[in-house]
């Protein structure tokens, strides 16, 4: 989540779910919150009745969300950045930002380098565009004074890394002490740059772009920055509606920068909500299944020169010398000393050699593509189910046919167990295992709002069936046991692997650490000399001196006492913010934590996320560097500069700051930057067997987004199966406009053919004014709507939705384009 | 034991149909078919043998910046139906057998050891809830949880809504509630909200109502329902007064004919 990441300066929601009771107003867009999270909605509808909060809802589809809301905008697919841009541009040109926030708690005064040149004045491109390498170099993004490029690449600028490092590598950077101008005036400070190039982000442009009236936004535009402010706060709920663009993370940055605007972060009733679309999908990124952090977002090491080496280059390389990344190494030394015992040495760098080096793009669509070609033996297939629920359904049920063995773990016989029916030509070996569901096992899982919670286990799994843990331990103690004595097995050898059984209390204790003399409360008792260790640092302190992942005795206005959220159950993050710099709360009505100065402490309804005992008026001691280095005014601790950006000086791979560009595949031009059509720096991976439409395409005239129903999860493995859930959405069908309908003559009900340069699927056609045709840039566009559920097997079948989707990278986080491309519709004959 | 009952608010309801599987999943209902209606998101319909709750889809075009809860306007209106546990209850009155009873929790249930499948009750709902399992043939509907209750545990979909929108406890006090909210939605602007509860018909009110925004009618709700056994005494006097007609009638043919012959002789 480099977006709200490179930001504040963690990849997480802000907030929590319960906290949306207290907003006074609430932007909804690229999420149907009420349909894919109908529990945490609640609070969405308690803010309603509580206050009378006003609830916005900004999507192409009118739906479950759309109904409950005040307000619903539908927009064209993919143009959400014009819409924030508008909403930012409205916030200054109204003077509706919080000044008395922003000059103190962001780098609106920071002065920039003479030599950065915005999209304004490249035509849709930021200075240090390389049209050879394909990729910005963002040097002239930094600071005024900042040291420029010192060694090599910057953090988080590198070719193979992936997005989810980024998260930490912009705050790596040494952004030594650059030149500020409170009065704002500076022609180069941060804000005056912003104000110039959000300038052309008018109503009228989300008139001609998004399709939505100049005056709706406006009203709407109105309400929500007039919830904000010393009185007030208003929140933003997103969800894979954004993310999964092309320009994905600049539109989450955009929603960031608005919320640093306004004032709303870090405080009751205001953040952004990340609403992750699985069980533990923040878990999965705290305690990574991607392939280029460690956990708790540690930078996963190169394989080149100039961080392949030693312990002390990688530190030197990833550890910010103000802030909290000053404290890396601690976090490092720990992890390898959890992952290899006793092995792990001071001689020896703890065993640093032994991790793997990233040698290229081993994301999840670069190893599909290299299975594609032949150059993948097998693969471990648990969870997940990509022969439906992935982009290009049909390239990557190919590939499985180029392994030569493949192990599927899941609940049910998914369709990725069961490609080969349908595939010529497949030697594939399919090992089928079957997994225990979450009431059949123990551990937790971090929900969308960085909470862990501990599921006991309820009954028996059935027959054979055994959860990942066991499987992992098993196939490790395999692996260990077949280990040579070869190099290459050296890792294998060293690896710590005494684990009992199935037992997930162990691996949480693992996690939260110890030292070599008993327990540690936290990751600040962490250290870099070998006695102690840690499996993932953020989560450290959830076993302090119990599992509080298990506790259920809520408590106060955040109910802490149930379950534990990371750091150190923390429930808003940067709540120093939600005090003026002199440690006084906003107001009576906002108030979070607080500086107390009897107690010399600070205090309030949340654990602060702060040096307790630091003042507010403390002035930094830079000769001691970390944390103690930052001022007592200064919220986003892990940021080396203390304030949010507003500016991302270093760390994003598409730009500073965000700019409109069109989907891969749109039939309209970029109104916005004419000469640059779509995300310069995302990467198509256009091949036969990849192909886009062209841009126009008279092939493919409308609009295609994709989404999920309440009623089913995902690929459908876990409802398509259950009759309960299958009978209330049994068949796969389009939403289209009454408009649509009529133009290709089609009436509800009837079979339609949706086809893209990919693919051709059927599905029903359901006529509805849901679905709403728009006016953008002089042309009607029809929109097309489509949840992806279906597949083979089940009781319920259907075809592959994501069989039209392309396989495409965006450049941050390298997610693929599902919610905007462009297909055709035709009655089936 | 109190009466308890259910109060279903309409401008809560999001549409998840929580209530809809966490009712089959509690009580072991069987699908219903797994047939696409191409009606809204509604594939489940109607109330009915399989269906015990039901999540109703209440469609009129939507209209920009006019969501659900806009004064004045109404665009998708979601609302979980369920057995209305009348006070006067057409299906227990209907039954020969004596298998629908009234628990001591005020609510109608069937009991399906006893249940002979004659399928009088199922014309004799004015809410055409209950219904006959075809593969069955016994009537089902709606237990009111009776086997939670007992156990002190509020019913299933009540207790699987997340939005507070079906509320389960004291009939009395729910009906005060009710009365509340719609006090409250009409400060708020929303002057169609009313609270659907007939108690000035025969059916002679309901254990689950319904606040609602508009025509009754758009939920399934008549204005005016009606117990078919009311009718009773006028269908016997009705029956009673035709029978004589009859009888008259033939006599006096008779006599008309006997006078007709004698006429001609």
């Amino acid at each position: 989540m480099p977006g709200l990441g490179t930001t504040f300066g963690r990849g997480g929601a802000t907030t929590a779910q319960q906290d949306l009771a207290n907003a006074d107003a609430i932007l909804i867009m690229g999420s149907s919150m009420a349909e894919n999270h109908p529990v945490g909605f609640q609070w969405v509808i308690e803010a309603r009745e509580k206050s009378g909060a006003k609830i916005i809802h900004v999507d192409p589809r009118f739906n479950r969300t759309s109904a409950m809301a005040d307000y619903w905008l539908p927009l064209r697919a993919g143009s959400d950045i014009v819409f924030l841009g508008a909403m930012i541009n409205y916030t200054l040109a109204n003077d509706r930002w919080f000044r008395d926030y922003v000059i103190p708690y962001t780098n609106a005064s920071t002065i920039l380098r003479e030599d950065f040149v915005d999209t304004e004045d490249l035509g849709g491109l930021f200075s240090g565009w390389d049209p050879e390498k394909k990729q910005y170099d963002s040097e002239t993004w930094l600071y005024d004074g900042a040291s420029a490029k010192s060694e090599g690449t910057q953090p988080g600028m590198h070719e193979n890394s992936g997005g989810h490092g980024k998260d930490r590598s912009g705050e790596a950077q040494n952004l030594d002490h650059p030149r500020r101008d409170e009065t704002l005036q500076h022609p180069r400070c941060v804000f005056q740059v912003m104000k110039r190039h959000f300038a052309r982000y008018t109503p009228r442009m989300v008139e001609e772009v998004c399709g939505i009236p100049a005056e709706r936004f406006i009203e709407v535009a109105d309400i929500f920055t007039a919830a904000s402010g010393r009185e007030k706060t208003a929140a933003i709920c997103y969800a894979v509606g954004w993310t999964q663009h092309s320009t994905g993370v600049q539109t989450i940055r955009a929603a960031a920068i608005l919320q640093l605007l306004l004032g709303n972060i870090g405080r009751p009733g205001g953040g952004i909500m990340a609403l992750r679309g699985h069980a533990s999908i923040q878990g999965s990124t705290d305690i990574p299944t991607l392939y280029d952090i460690l956990p708790g977002y540690l930078p996963m090491p190169m394989h080149d020169a100039e961080s392949a080496g030693d312990l002390a280059a990688y530190i030197k390389k990833n550890r910010s010398p103000k802030g909290w990344w000053y404290n890396l190494d601690k976090y490092i030394v720990s992890l390898l000393k959890a992952y290899y015992g006793d092995a792990a040495t001071p001689e020896n760098d703890f065993g640093f050699e032994w991790l793997p080096r990233l040698t290229g793009d081993h994301s999840y669509f670069g190893y599909w593509l290299d299975m594609a070609d032949g150059a993948l033996e097998g693969l471990f297939v648990m969870g997940q189910n990509p022969a439906v629920g992935s982009p290009n359904g049909k390239l990557e049920r190919k590939a499985l046919t180029k392994l030569k063995w493949l192990v599927v773990r899941d609940l049910v016989e998914t369709e990725t167990a069961t490609f080969w029916k349908k595939e010529e030509d497949c030697d594939t070996e399919v090992f089928f295992f079957p997994a225990a569901s979450h009431v059949e096992k123990a551990g937790t899982f971090t929900n969308t709002q960085r909470m862990l919670q501990w599921r006991e286990q309820a009954v028996e799994p059935p027959g054979e069936a055994r959860s990942e843990l066991s499987f992992m331990i098993e196939l490790g103690k395999m692996m260990k046991a077949r280990a040579t004595e070869l190099n290459r097995d050296a890792p294998l050898r060293a690896l710590a692997w005494d684990y009992a059984d199935d037992d997930a209390d162990q691996v949480l204790r693992e996690i939260h650490g110890k030292s070599r003399d008993g327990a540690i409360k936290h990751f600040g008792e962490l250290k870099n000399d070998g006695s102690t260790s840690c499996g993932c640092w953020i989560y450290s302190g959830v076993y302090d001196g119990e599992n509080k992942a298990l506790k259920r005795e809520p408590r106060g206005r955040y109910g802490h006492g149930w379950g534990y959220a990371w750091p150190l159950d923390r429930r808003i993050l940067y709540n120093r913010a939600s005090a003026a710099p002199d440690g006084t709360p906003w107001s009576e009505r906002k108030k979070l934590v607080w500086w107390d100065e009897a107690k010399g402490e600070w205090g309030g309804d949340d654990i602060p996320d702060f040096t307790r005992g630091k003042r507010p008026d403390f002035a930094g001691d830079e000769s001691r560097g970390g944390d103690e280095a930052l001022r007592g005014d200064a919220p986003f601790i892990m940021h080396p500069d203390g304030v949010g950006w507003l500016w991302v000086a270093s760390g994003l791979k598409d730009g500073p700051l965000p700019s409109h560009y069109e989907p891969l595949e749109s039939n309209l031009p970029n109104a916005v930057h004419p000469r640059q059509q779509s995300n310069p720096a995302s990467n198509r991976m256009e091949r036969p067997d990849n192909a886009y439409a062209s841009s126009p395409d008279a092939r493919f005239p409308y609009v295609l987004t994709t989404y999920r129903l309440t009623e089913h999860h995902t690929s459908g493995a876990m409802s398509r199966t259950l009759s309960h859930l299958a009978e209330l959405q049994p068949e796969l069908f389009a939403e289209i406009s009454p408009e649509l309908a009529k133009e290709v003559g089609v009436a509800n009900g009837d079979v339609i053919k949706i086809s893209s340069a990919r693919a051709e699927i059927e599905a029903r056609a359901l006529v509805t004014g849901r679905m709403p045709s728009l006016d953008v840039q002089g042309r009607r566009v029809h929109q097309v709507g489509l949840p992806y559920h279906f597949g083979g097997n089940g009781l319920v079948t259907g075809d592959v939705v994501n069989d039209l989707l392309a396989i495409s990278e965006e450049p941050n986080v390298r997610i693929m384009e599902a919610k905007a491309l462009t297909c055709d519709v035709r009655r089936k004959c | 034991m109190t009466t308890t009952g259910f109060l279903t608010d309409s401008t809560l309801c999001i549409g998840c149909k929580a209530c809809e599987v966490a009712c089959k999943e509690w009580n072991d209902v069987p699908d219903d078919g797994f047939l696409w209606s191409g009606l809204s998101y509604d594939n489940t319909l109607t109330l009915g043998a399989s269906s015990w709750r039901h999540v109703k889809f209440v469609e009129h075009q939507p209209r920009t910046g006019c969501g659900g809860n806009a004064p004045g306007h109404s665009t998708w209106q979601f609302s979980s139906d369920v057995c209305k546990h009348c006070g006067n209850a057409g299906c227990l009155e209907a039954c020969p057998t004596g298998s629908i009873v009234r628990t001591e929790f005020g609510s109608v249930y069937v009991q399906p050891d006893v249940c002979n499948g004659c399928g009088y009750c199922v014309v004799a709902c004015p809410f055409g809830v209950i219904d006959r399992r075809p593969d069955d043939g016994r009537a089902f509907k709606c237990t009111f949880c009776y086997d939670r209750q007992k156990a002190g545990m509020e019913p299933a979909c009540a207790k699987a809504c997340p939005t507070g929108s079906i509320l389960f406890g004291d009939l009395d006090k729910l009906q005060r509630r009710g009365e509340e909210r719609v006090e409250q939605l009409h400060a708020a602007g929303m002057d169609d909200a009313s609270l659907y509860n007939p108690t000035d018909t025969s059916v002679g009110g309901i254990h689950a109502m319904f606040l609602i925004r508009g025509d009754s009618r758009a939920y399934n709700l008549p204005p005016k329902p009606e117990v078919p056994t009311t009718l009773l005494p006028r269908a016997w006097t009705a029956a009673g007064i035709g029978a004589a007609a009859m009888v008259i009638g033939s006599l006096a043919a008779f006599a008309m004919c006997g006078s007709g012959r004698s006429a001609k002789r």
